[in-house]
């Protein structure tokens, strides 16, 4: 039995390492060693804890305290009062704005709405310790299944959980099951899909670092219950701390008898490996998937066959997402019912959220399904950052929509979402303030839609491209007449007649800014103007000579040297040649310089004497 | 690991570890480990504590501390906390006294009179 | 060197991605040479040309030389909409290159990258394995001038 009074648990996430929390680790292993602390302090490295606005974060035990923004400054007041004392540093807890002090995680409003299933021990265990995942419970379902359940009994289980893909398809996980079990081929294969490219998504990621063998235990559930004895897990490259992870996690249990033959002394036997992407989004869409397993370019095939029929090798194959897995140990050992007394009616359990953009608590999260969209935005996010009023979330990045103000108290189920445009997607929240420009988002995505598309097929290989140019008219001003209706057929037949997923959803972005947003793409063609000042052809900087001090900062700082002007005269920016780079504005020091909506008169001018001029010459 | 007792084994030693993160916790023992504590020999108590605790292997027992506790002429100062109990506070410990206390009080639930200087809150 | 990357896997042709990582990995300016794709070949028993079908088609390879360090500044919405344009300015200023170039002295390379899925901390950029997130034009100077100064 240890002598360690203390468990410091420090989230080494992605995103707590990403603010320093390894030299945090680092020095409190110097300090605590100096002070001859070592053998009462515990420290432990756990994966992501989700508040990643308030990291790097440390969670003291037994107390439970929550430290948040530490930096290794801090180390030797923690040890020295906290620790010695047993006075925790209340600089550190987190404040809100009535400087009300939480002092446990538990109290803290960002966790208040949370229930954590998938992510029950993220934060919490070190996840490189197959000790400490047993702890909590860990492979004993795997031990239940394989020695008092059939494979069949297994996969009812998960059909009475109501379990639906967490990927972003949401199909019903046990119908795949079922399909590949029914199938009387010897050979078959799961591959746990860990390719999450989708654009401010780190769900999967969060959950392959932080409680890596909760996947593998969900992955050799599935494997039993349709019969394959292979696992592949694609994770993609970008992600590394993931891959070293879920490697350890196979060799350990492999170490401890859970993987190999005979496990618990059933007649399963099951290997596990791990495969690694390349950079490329497409190879998350499950046919193109197996082609980069294969060895090939990660190009889609037409479905059908689907995998289950023919996948991996041409034989049956169950694809499954990440956080699927991640539900399936939890829902055997309390019972599908549970599972499925969270949620609503046809969507079941909780999701795992990854909030980004402009709100206050970026981070991870989990909630029940049919929590409204306020309540995920300003309750659990902590609402908007500064004084800004929502605009819009999108929802399910590159393929999904976006929503707005008329939609917060709408529940967040997969129908509830369809029905509205959107989709629930893999799980990427993006929440954007007032100040953004909806036709510059819907451009962002379709830019990415277009690198990331494999080039196989027509529709999406030419079609998003000249989507793509559309909207690269509307944004430098060029934007006519008709623009908005041709996106919308351009995006429909893409739709229609993509052969993958890619396709079939790129043009979501910007149908759905459409729906929502048509007046924003209306000004910037009728009069060029973007509003919120976010599109360069259709915005200028001004000075306003009512402030301006004549001190000709911007004029010296201007880097194409386009401001001219005196102290008496004041300054004024040429506007042909102004690159719209704001670093005049940056500089000014009595803040005179603005950015105003709208294309500049004398801009307007110059192009339509070009028009004029080419139009002659074609004459 | 070949059956599911197994597995209970290593999951009751791991939770042992895990102990101070929370779940089955019976009685909290507060050590006051101030300035004028430590000076009077709080860490040494608390070491006592904590070895005594993990020679009789009481899993359910949670050994912690906290800052001053005002009560400087009584220091070193541990509170017992016993859910459904009132809270139980000795003083002028000393790591002999500590064995005492864990022998009558922790294992045997005889409160130690002779040392309390303190009950309820 | 590279055979040996490529004994510690079985001769299948599915091995050929994470071969080509290691290989990529181990070699100075990170990439595939023309005779690293020959001798991959050669023991895959596959064509050249499917090996550069495949180094083509995936965005993390590379078929020219880069430089010592490589810079992924990440393009996706979430790191865009906290500023990544104004990291990008900073990181072309400071390095003097633009995305896709190499430093003269070889010490770095700028490349976009896609999300990085760090998102909570957004701007995020990595450089070789670490990632740095919460960035600001002070941070990344500072954390150049740290790489310049530990060459």
């Amino acid at each position: 039995m240890s002598l360690k009074r203390i468990d410091l648990l420090i989230c080494c996430g992605s995103g707590c390492i990403s603010s320093g929390a390894l030299k945090i680790k680092d020095q409190f292993h110097n300090v605590l060693q100096d002070k001859g602390l070592t053998n009462e302090i515990n420290i432990i490295e756990t994966g992501c804890m989700g508040p990643c606005d308030y990291g790097p974060v440390l969670v003291v035990y037994p107390e439970g305290i929550f430290y948040k923004k530490v930096t290794p400054d801090d180390v030797e007041e923690i040890v020295n009062e906290h620790f010695l004392k047993g006075r925790p540093v209340k600089r550190l807890m987190l404040q809100d704005e009535e400087e009300k002090t939480f002092i446990t995680q538990k109290e803290i409003p960002f966790y208040q709405k949370q229930v954590k299933v998938a992510l029950a021990n993220c934060g919490y265990i070190d996840p490189e310790s197959i000790e400490e995942y047993i702890a909590t419970g860990g492979y004993e379902a795997l031990g239940n299944v394989l020695t008092t359940l059939t494979p069949q009994q297994t996969i009812d289980i998960i059909k009475k959980s109501g379990l639906r893909g967490r990927g972003g398809g949401g199909f019903p996980t046990h119908l795949k099951w079922q399909m590949v079990h029914d199938n009387p081929e010897e050979e078959k294969y799961f591959i746990c899909n860990g390719d999450e490219g989708d654009p401010g998504a780190f769900m999967d990621r969060s959950l392959l670092e932080g409680d890596p063998h909760r996947v593998l235990e969900g992955m050799m559930i599935a494997a039993y219950a349709i019969g394959a004895k292979n696992g592949y897990f694609y994770i993609r490259a970008e992600y590394p701390l993931a891959i070293k992870r879920i490697k350890l996690a196979i060799a350990k249990a492999k170490e401890a008898g859970l993987i190999g033959n005979n496990i618990f002394g059933s007649d399963f036997s099951f290997e596990a490996e791990v495969r690694t992407g390349a950079g490329a989004f497409v190879c998350g869409e499950e046919t193109a998937l197996m082609q980069s397993i294969e060895g090939q370019r990660g190009n889609p095939t037409p479905k059908p066959p689907y995998p289950a029929v023919r996948g991996l090798y041409k034989k049956p194959t169950v694809v499954n997402n990440v956080e699927t897995l991640g539900n399936i140990p939890s829902i055997i050992l309390q019972g599908a019912d549970w599972f499925a007394s969270m949620g609503t009616e046809n969507s079941k359990g909780t999701k795992v959220f990854a909030l980004t953009g402009d709100i206050r608590n970026t981070g991870l999260v989990e909630v029940p399904m049919g929590i409204t969209l306020r309540e995920l935005i300003f309750d659990v996010g902590g609402g908007m950052i500064g004084d800004h009023k929502f605009k819009a979330v999108q929802l399910g990045g590159p393929s999904g929509g976006c929503l707005t103000t008329q939609h917060l108290d709408v529940p967040i189920d997969y129908e509830s979402l369809k029905e509205r445009g959107a989709m629930m997607g893999s799980g990427g929240v993006i929440v954007m303030n007032e100040e953004k420009c909806m036709v510059n988002v819907a451009k962002f995505f379709m830019d990415f839609c277009v690198d990331e598309s494999c080039g196989k097929c027509s529709p999406c290989k030419i079609g998003l491209r000249q989507m793509q140019e559309v909207l690269k008219r509307i944004e430098s001003g060029y934007g006519k007449e008709g623009d908005i209706e041709e996106l919308q057929r351009l995006g429909e037949t893409i739709a229609k007649l993509s052969l993958c997923g890619l396709g079939q959803t790129a043009p979501n972005p910007v149908l759905s800014t459409i729906r929502y947003f048509r007046d924003e793409y209306e000004a910037h063609i009728r009069d060029k103007s973007c509003a919120n000042k976010v599109c360069a052809d259709l915005m200028h900087y001004e000075i306003d000579k009512d402030k301006c001090i004549g001190c000709s900062l911007c004029s010296r700082k201007c880097p194409v040297s386009c401001i001219s002007g005196s102290r008496e005269e004041k300054y004024t920016i040429n506007q042909l040649p102004c690159i719209k780079c704001g670093t005049c504005l940056d500089v000014c020091p009595v803040k005179a310089i603005s950015k105003i909506p709208g294309m500049h008169p004398d801009v307007q001018a110059k192009r339509e004497a070009e028009k004029l001029q080419q139009q002659n010459q074609e004459e | 690991m070949k059956t599911l007792a197994d597995l209970k084994k290593i999951r009751e030693k791991a939770q042992e570890e895990m102990k101070l993160r929370g779940g089955n916790t019976r009685i909290k023992i507060v050590v006051g480990m101030g300035t004028s504590g430590i000076a009077m020999g709080a860490r040494e108590v608390m070491k006592t504590f904590l070895e005594e605790i993990a020679n009789r292997n009481l899993t359910d027992v949670l050994v912690t501390q906290t800052g001053e506790k005002g009560l400087s002429s009584l220091e070193p100062v541990v509170d017992v906390i016993e859910e459904g109990k009132p809270k139980v506070t000795y003083g002028n410990m000393t790591p002999e006294k500590v064995k005492k206390v864990v022998v009558e009080h922790i294992v045997n639930g005889r409160i130690v009179s002779d040392y309390v200087v303190a009950t309820g809150n | 060197m590279i055979k040996e990357i490529c004994q510690k896997y079985a001769p299948h042709k599915d091995n050929l991605i994470q071969i080509l990582h290691e290989v990529q990995d181990q070699d100075p300016q990170h990439y595939i040479s023309p005779e690293a794709v020959d001798t991959i070949a050669e023991y895959l028993k596959i064509p050249v040309n499917h090996i550069y079908g495949v180094l083509t088609f995936y965005t993390m390879y590379s078929t020219k030389p880069r430089g010592k360090n490589i810079i992924r500044l990440c393009e996706s919405p979430p790191c865009y909409l906290k500023g990544s344009e104004n990291i990008l300015r900073k990181l072309k200023i400071l390095l003097g290159i633009n995305i896709g170039e190499t430093t003269k002295d070889g010490i770095f390379t700028l490349e976009f990258t896609s999300c990085l899925g760090v998102c909570g901390n957004a701007p995020v950029m990595m450089i070789n394995d670490d990632v740095y997130g919460d960035l600001t034009e002070e941070k990344v100077e500072d954390i150049i001038d740290k790489i310049r100064g530990r060459k």
